[in-house]
């Protein structure tokens, strides 16, 4: 069980990488959905099954939402668009390691401090909390930004789930993350018509 | 029937169902319905069984909802008043702002989902439906066939990193409790903690959303967003400092609140009184008033619930009139530079005569709403730090000379320019309204007596 746990760990770092290197919004889009299988297996060793499930749901409605508003958009990836440098790839990859790093150095910490987190929940959380915060800092694009909210929340709902078995809690959240994603659509949405098309339709 | 159905469920669903209706009948009943909700909430005690001839009322405090529960008690009777009968003079002043339907639709959702932050049990739970109201401002601020700027991002991204640190921090504090005196374990959730609150309440120099949002979205909106999200803010942060009474006790973490309330106040006044833009000026005066909430709460005194709320009553009534002036003023010029309204006052005088006088209000000038509160707040201040109460006055000043700018920009207009009104009869009314409020209470401040007297008995140890 401890070896799969590790593999979905590495999972999550693979996922998380893809969808900060990659500009094609579908990859993005799948990483996001395979990330939510890792979320489902390290929060369930908290969590009942069906909580968990309540979790791999949602991510996967938000991944359809997301995936369906972008496909409706004409218009390549925004690469171009945009500002903030470096751009390159292997920049990411760089932050990527040192996430990584940060992430496996705090692991034994924080579950000595916290026993019975599990080393695997606390370093496939805090990798994907530290993967989200860095996604948001390096794209102005609003389907990235949401990516990397989601990314962010994904971790802290990994971690959280160890210490907070409330079904309130693991609903709220799941209406939090499914609101994100129709914000995220929204804002994709927004500013693609002019005000009499949208008057019209 | 119980009272989070009456107080949160109904103003919800009600607020879905406006969303169908005319844009005309959408202020009076969003209006109406809150209004009726406070004076509900004002003649009928909850818990209390009223007997009308034959028949018995009573309005039990609460529901369970997946094994929680949400409650609202006797004590919430005023805080619901003070919340829904703000709400009503929102919602009614959108008649004169644009897409009053999405307004009072939306505008009524967020309301009720932040009334289920202060009832829901833990109350830490509070933090996930400040974070769903925060989402649905969204469609609020960007109509669709606006493109979002950075302002309407970066507020998501603000409110959307507060939860995970209040979340967390919280269960932290349970366990700092049970080891009282591990000061290692103490700085991490206050930092957390900290954190959090920095996010939402936009603690220098997180709060550079606001002024950004001001010039992108609608000022009547991003107003309503600046009453509502920081007045639920902050009584969630009082129930954290009632709930964990170390935070205030300790001088460390209280000498903190106090320090992050001055650098707001300081440097949004600062900022204020540079801007070349009338909605950003108002943003840096809602930064600068949620500085001094927040410096209020870091008072070691047993009058911190009474000053928070002194500050928090006028401040709705004070950014409802500036919005309103706001929205009125930009049908007119599109954008609010100082060099797009210069000589206004000579065409729409009472608009103009209104954002003065909430813009004044805002830096204490006497007479008006905000001149107690701040009475208030430098007599305790001064009593603790007067090198924070120096800095504090600095930020007012700047204010002060933001509004002085403002005034002077407004009044210069082209000589042989004829006088003449043109807001309409409702803008009148409702700004009429405002203006007649922030004097009232500026002039009788004991009409907050009747809310103040009964807000403290929300809290079990602050302030006594």
């Amino acid at each position: 069980m401890n070896m799969i746990a590790w593999i979905i760990v590495g999972l999550m770092l693979v996922t998380s990488t893809v969808i900060l290197i990659n500009y094609d919004w579908r990859v993005s889009l799948g990483a996001l959905g395979a990330q939510y299988l890792g979320v489902f297996f390290l929060s369930t060793q908290h969590l009942p099954f069906i909580m968990g499930a309540v979790k791999l749901i949602a991510g996967w409605m938000v991944v359809a939402v997301l995936g369906m508003t972008r496909l409706g958009l004409s218009g390549a990836d925004n690469k171009s668009e945009e500002t903030f440098l470096p751009r390159g790839q292997w920049f990411r990859v760089i932050l990527v390691g040192v996430i990584a790093l940060m992430a496996a150095g705090s692991t034994t910490r924080i579950e000595e401090t916290i026993p019975g987190l599990g080393l695997q929940v606390v370093a496939g959380g805090l990798f994907l909390i530290g993967s989200g915060i860095l996604q948001l800092g390096v794209t102005s694009d609003v389907l990235r930004i949401t990516l990397g909210l989601l990314t962010m929340l994904a971790g802290f709902e990994i971690i959280y789930a160890a210490v907070e078995s409330s079904v309130l809690v693991t609903g709220l959240l799941a209406v939090v993350n499914l609101g994100l994603g129709l914000t995220g659509s929204y804002l994709l949405i927004s500013g693609a018509f002019t005000s009499e098309e949208y008057e019209e339709a | 029937m119980s009272a989070p159905i009456i107080w949160i469920l109904i103003p919800f669903v009600i607020g879905i169902l406006i969303f169908f209706l005319a844009d005309e009948y959408a202020p009076f009943i969003g209006g109406g319905l809150s209004m009726a909700l406070a004076l509900i909430a004002l003649l009928i005690p909850i818990d209390t069984a009223l007997l009308l001839g034959s028949l018995s009322i009573k309005i039990s405090t609460s529901i369970e909802v997946l094994g929680r529960s949400f409650i609202l008690s006797t004590a919430d009777g005023m805080l619901l008043v003070m919340i829904y009968g703000v709400a009503s003079l929102w919602f009614f002043g959108a008649y004169a702002a644009n897409n009053a339907k999405r307004f009072c639709s939306l505008g009524l959702m967020i309301v009720a989902l932040l009334t289920a932050s202060i009832a829901v049990e833990p109350f830490l739970y509070a933090a996930l439906l400040l974070e769903m109201a925060a989402m649905l401002v969204i469609p609020l601020l960007i109509p669709i066939y606006q493109k979002p700027g950075r302002g309407v991002i970066r507020f998501l991204i603000y409110q959307t990193l507060a939860m995970p640190f209040i979340l967390f921090s919280g269960w932290m504090l349970t366990g700092v409790e049970t080891s009282a005196g591990d000061l290692g374990a103490t700085t991490q959730v206050g930092a957390m903690l900290g954190l959090g609150f920095a996010f939402l309440l936009g603690v220098f120099p997180l709060y550079n959303w606001i002024p950004m949002l001001m010039e992108e979205a609608s000022p009547y909106v991003t107003g309503f967003l600046l009453w509502a999200l920081p007045t639920f803010t902050v009584i969630f942060a009082l129930g954290f400092l009632d709930r964990y009474t170390w935070i205030t006790t300790s001088p460390q973490l209280s000498s903190a609140i106090q320090f992050a309330g001055v650098l707001m106040t300081a440097t949004a006044g600062l900022f204020a009184a540079m801007q070349k833009h009338i909605g950003r000026m108002a943003g840096y005066a809602a930064i600068a008033e949620t500085g001094l909430i927040v410096l209020a709460m870091g008072l070691r005194s047993t009058e911190v619930v009474n000053l928070t709320f002194l500050l928090l009553i006028p401040r709705g009534l004070e950014l409802a009139v500036w919005a309103l002036s706001l929205a009125i003023i930009k049908r007119k010029v599109y954008s609010l530079r100082l060099s797009e309204v210069r000589g206004l006052a000579r065409k729409y005088p009472i608009a103009v005569f209104a954002l003065l006088s909430a813009h004044l209000s805002m830096t204490g000038f006497p007479l008006l709403a905000g001149f107690p509160p701040r009475m208030g707040l430098w007599q305790e201040l001064a009593g603790q730090s007067l090198s924070l109460s120096f800095w504090a006055f600095l930020g007012i000043l700047g204010l002060l000379v933001a509004s002085i700018r403002a005034m002077a920009v407004f009044v210069m207009a082209e000589e042989g320019t004829a006088w003449s009104i043109n807001e309409s009869w409702m803008h009148i009314l409702m700004l009429g309204i405002g203006v007649a409020g922030l004097f009232l209470v500026g002039i009788f401040p004991q009409v907050l007596q009747f809310f103040l007297a009964s807000l403290p008995a929300l809290f079990e140890h602050l302030g006594r």
